[in-house]
């Protein structure tokens, strides 16, 4: 078997005889030795995953068959091709060394490091859970033993980062279908995240593992930036790309508890980016968001014209929405013009307090300890399915042979305030308003002493994000039919809490808008997927914000502003306020 | 460049600016007429930010107030820019991870009105006024020679080109008054005199200017006239020749002891507020007298500080200060 994997090494070679001697003839044969290796390394991946890894059928996913990889195989079985064509374009391989505008190792690096941890992963969980290593069949072995191998020489490769080096000039059709594909894979990717056996926590875990790390890789390599520029040349093909990718999303699903899974990132990536303009732009501590969108989603419950509603009225969605986005206006005013005329920690306090004020008081309203408005803890049940045109939303619908389930109508409908929220982040983000903002953020004694009326700036941003949050809120009140005081708790195991959506906004990224639609989806995707964390969740949650915060302070889609503010080094260091003024005084000195 | 016979643009009547026990800016009257450059010069501490704080409405004054063009500012420092002063600060305050395009956008707040409605409908309105602030901040950007910078972030800028660029976002707000706070500190003397060049600039476009600076040969190039604020009080105030040739400025900035000094009760406040918890009382003779001895003997007495070395003056100047609080009791 592993004779067999060495063979295609020499050919190789033969290949990049001529091609190494493009790249300046610096390659040492060495290296070129080493990549031929990591590309071989990547095909006997390959090939262990059409062996049997273990002999029963009670490992998820199915590793028995020979000839047929399955389950967390497939991971291996991508990531090894993966690393096979990257050690190819390493080799200078005609038509691939476009994968690796600003260098190969350590994309190389990366991607054998995933397929060792996948396939590694996928081993031990078969011991462990199968209950020794008797049960893994000598397929398992084999790949074992082919992943470790392109680490080992991946590591002796010498380090060949450039800076980006300018791409071959495509012509424009190309550009675009490399766009349509970016965003087809990015698809693939998630519904096959998304559709992973919830039941059994591993192959989601493989899944995080393979995926995280083929997404450094792609970093490393440069194509993340190449793409990114192309994203940048092609904005409207790329909204319209992404658009029929959302769109298209629930049409994939072929159990209605995927689609579900997507309504609730809809709506919590929705809220998160709303909470990034408070926070991220406007550098507002807001540690009781989630009340806002309680607000909406109690507004839009009562007018509903839920039996269980204490006003007995039925609005239209539209009338439902607008007074859910108003009511928590008001709110959002009311909190905020007492204490945004305070700096900085009074108003984490205030919001901090108002969230549990919130919730106590929707407990509260029962008619026993208060007026009868909320039903207290019972919240109020059975809001009649949204019927918009004549179109209602519990029933499925068919178009063109496709069929939309009730959980699809709502996603469609949810994707639909999402596209709303982040036209209003970026419009907003960028203008005189939005500028407004970042400068209170970044000093706010400059900003005002440039005519920044601060209170009222501050105000318009902390009321956006509120009147945001209850529309949002209005949705997911009909979509979940129900509103309990208990959804919005200030930190807690099931989102939406605010401290799900704080984390989301950091994790992600403040002040973009891919970082918090990124990071509600991990936030929530990946407890829901591995229930085994329920109990550990919160801790785990803080683990990985102090590991963020040490290894990537500006979170996973870093906004160009704050890379540079916590990476760039070699820089002029603008001194502090304090130690400048010396400073200053003292240059003033030393030159006279 | 217009005539000073015309109303004042900026007139300070009594401003007083009192920090619990420590009167840093003490009943200070000052008045800036259409196309002057004023200079503010004083030891360190005497109090000239302090004093630029409370035009801009970033202190309240204790007492005293600010009127621009005969209208009463009120001290708030967004209405005080809204009406025609702006100001630089003397450790730079820019938004560091802004770009030097976006910073002088920044400043041009208060000559737009787009709101947030507007900039959500984006209509031709928005996009014109939008468009016209950044061939404005461009325009600025090339009369402060920062043009080719426009899209660096500022924290990247040189430090001389920080200054530079807190002089552009001041601008942007098309002020009637422009308010310096050490502008050329930390320059080289070429960046000082292109520095220099820009002032006069700025005032030929219709702009006063007030300006606080350590560096002699600056002010007395530049300014029409100088006020001197030693210990919070107004010592003197005339043109560059007066001021120059007055002996209790030299004394101020060199340390003589004379009889009268201005400061001398101010000074003892401020020691005894620094003896605070010591209880130690106002006066301790023996370290203060040796300092000023010090400075004496190094300095060989009194010298001029517009004389023919005014790189050796300013350092008296900066060597004086140190002695300033100790020989003022
Ligand atoms: N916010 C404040 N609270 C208390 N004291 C202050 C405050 N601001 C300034 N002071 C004091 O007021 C005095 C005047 O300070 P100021 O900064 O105005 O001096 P300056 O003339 O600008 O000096 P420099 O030339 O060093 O800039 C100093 O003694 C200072 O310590
Ligand atoms: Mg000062």
């Amino acid at each position: 078997m592993t004779t067999d994997k060495t063979q295609p090494t020499p050919a190789h070679e033969a290949e990049t005889g001529t091609a190494h001697t493009t790249e300046a003839g610096t390659t040492a044969p060495r290296t070129t030795w080493l990549r031929a290796l990591t590309a071989a390394g990547g095909v006997a991946a390959v090939a262990s995953t059409f062996l049997a890894w273990t002999w029963t059928a009670e490992f998820p996913g199915d590793l028995t068959v020979y000839g047929y990889p399955g389950g967390l195989q497939l991971l291996t079985l991508v990531l090894g091709i993966v690393t096979a064509v990257f050690a190819l374009a390493a080799l200078g391989l005609k038509g691939l060394r476009w994968l690796t505008p600003s260098g190969s190792t350590q994309a190389l690096r990366l991607l054998a490091l995933g397929t060792f941890a996948v396939t590694w992963f996928t081993v031990i969980a078969i011991a462990v859970d199968l209950g020794g290593m008797v049960n893994l069949e000598p397929g398992g072995w084999i790949a074992a033993l082919v992943t470790a191998a392109p680490v080992a020489t991946t590591f002796l490769l010498p380090d060949d980062t450039r800076p980006l080096c300018r791409p071959k000039q495509l012509p424009s059709w190309a550009e675009i279908l490399i766009i349509a594909a970016v965003f087809a894979t990015g698809l693939y990717v998630v519904n096959y995240g998304i559709q992973t056996d919830a039941d059994h926590p591993e192959p989601f875990l493989g899944y995080l593992i393979a995926v995280g790390f083929t997404a450094v890789a792609l970093v490393k390599a440069g194509l993340v930036s190449r793409i990114s520029e192309l994203t940048t040349a092609y904005r409207s093909t790329t909204l319209v790309a992404a658009l029929i990718t959302a769109i298209v999303f629930p049409f994939f699903q072929d159990k209605s508890s995927f689609t579900e899974l997507g309504v609730n990132i809809a709506i919590f990536a929705t809220v998160a980016l709303g909470l990034n303009i408070v926070v991220g732009l406007a550098g507002l501590l807001d540690l009781g968001y989630v009340a806002f969108l309680g607000v909406g989603a109690y507004t839009a419950a009562l007018v509903s014209g839920a039996a269980a509603s204490t006003i007995d009225v039925k609005f239209p969605f539209w009338a439902a929405v607008i007074i859910g986005g108003v009511v928590s206006l008001i709110f959002g005013v009311v909190i905020g013009a007492p204490t945004l005329r305070l700096r900085g920690d009074y108003l984490a306090i205030v919001t901090l307090g108002f969230g549990e004020i919130f919730r106590l008081a929707m407990l509260n309203l029962d008619g026993t300890s208060g007026p009868s408005v909320t039903n207290g803890p019972d919240g109020i049940p059975n809001i009649p399915p949204l019927e918009i045109f004549g179109f209602n939303f519990n029933d499925d619908h068919s178009f063109a042979g496709l069929t939309l389930d009730s959980n699809g109508n709502y996603y469609l409908l949810m994707l639909l305030v999402t596209i709303l929220v982040v036209l209003i982040f970026s419009r907003a983000g960028n203008s005189r308003i939005g500028r407004a903002w970042v400068a209170i953020r970044e000093d706010e004694t400059a900003a005002t002493a440039m005519g920044i009326n601060g209170f009222r700036v501050k105000l318009i941003a902390f009321a956006l994000g509120a009147t945001l949050a209850g529309v949002a809120g209005a949705v997911w009140a009909h979509f979940q039919s129900t509103v309990v005081p208990e959804q919005y708790v200030f930190a807690g195991p099931v989102p939406p809490n605010s401290t799900f959506l704080v984390a989301a906004v950091i994790l992600g990224g403040m002040g973009t808008i891919g970082g918090p639609l990124l990071g509600a989806t991990l936030l929530y995707l990946i407890p829901k997927k591995l229930e085994f964390l329920q109990d550990y969740q919160l801790l785990a949650f803080g683990i990985a914000l102090i590991l963020l915060m040490r290894f990537r302070p500006e979170g996973i889609v870093p906004n160009r502003r704050q890379q540079l503010e916590y990476h760039e080094t070699g820089q002029l260091d603008v001194p502090g306020a304090t130690g400048l003024k010396d400073g200053a005084v003292g240059v003033t000195k030393a030159e006279a | 460049m217009t005539t000073t016979t015309t109303s004042p643009v900026l007139t300070a009547t009594g401003v007083t600016m009192r920090f619990g026990g420590l009167t840093a800016v003490r009943s200070v009257d000052l008045d800036v007429h259409p196309g002057e450059i004023v200079g503010l010069i004083g030891p360190n501490g005497a109090g000239k930010t302090t004093f630029f704080n409370c035009l801009t409405g970033l202190y309240v004054p204790t007492e005293g107030n600010v009127a621009y063009q005969g209208t009463v500012l009120p001290p708030k420092p967004h209405l005080v820019t809204q009406a025609g002063i702006a100001r630089t600060f003397q450790n730079i305050r820019l938004f560091a991870n802004m770009t030097v395009l976006e910073n002088v956008l920044v400043g041009r707040h208060t000559r737009t009105k787009e709101g947030l409605w507007s900039a959500l409908l984006r209509g031709p309105g928005f996009k014109r006024a939008e468009a016209a602030s950044k061939a404005r901040a461009m325009e600025l950007l090339e009369f402060t020679g920062l043009a080719d910078k426009a899209d660096h972030l500022s924290r990247n800028l040189a430090y001389g080109e920080q200054r530079k660029l807190e002089i552009a976002r001041a601008l942007a707000s098309d002020p009637g008054l422009l308010l310096l706070d050490e502008p050329t500190a930390g320059m080289n003397p070429q960046e000082t005199r292109a520095t220099e060049e820009l002032v006069f600039a700025i005032r030929d476009m219709g702009t006063a200017v007030l300006v606080i600076e350590h560096d002699m040969r600056f002010i007395f190039n530049l300014c029409d006239r100088v006020a001197v604020l030693v210990q919070g009080q107004k010592l003197i105030e005339g043109t560059s020749d007066v001021v120059q040739s007055d002996e209790r400025v030299i004394a101020a900035y060199l340390g003589t002891p004379f009889e009268g000094a201005p400061g001398a009760e101010e000074a003892a406040e401020v020691t005894a507020a620094e003896a605070g918890a010591a209880k130690a009382g106002p006066t301790d003779g023996g370290a203060t007298d040796s300092g000023s001895t010090e400075a004496g003997a190094t300095d060989g007495g009194p010298a001029n500080p517009g004389a023919a070395n005014p790189g050796a003056a300013r350092n008296e100047a900066q060597r004086g200060t140190t002695a300033r609080t100790e020989d003022g009791q």
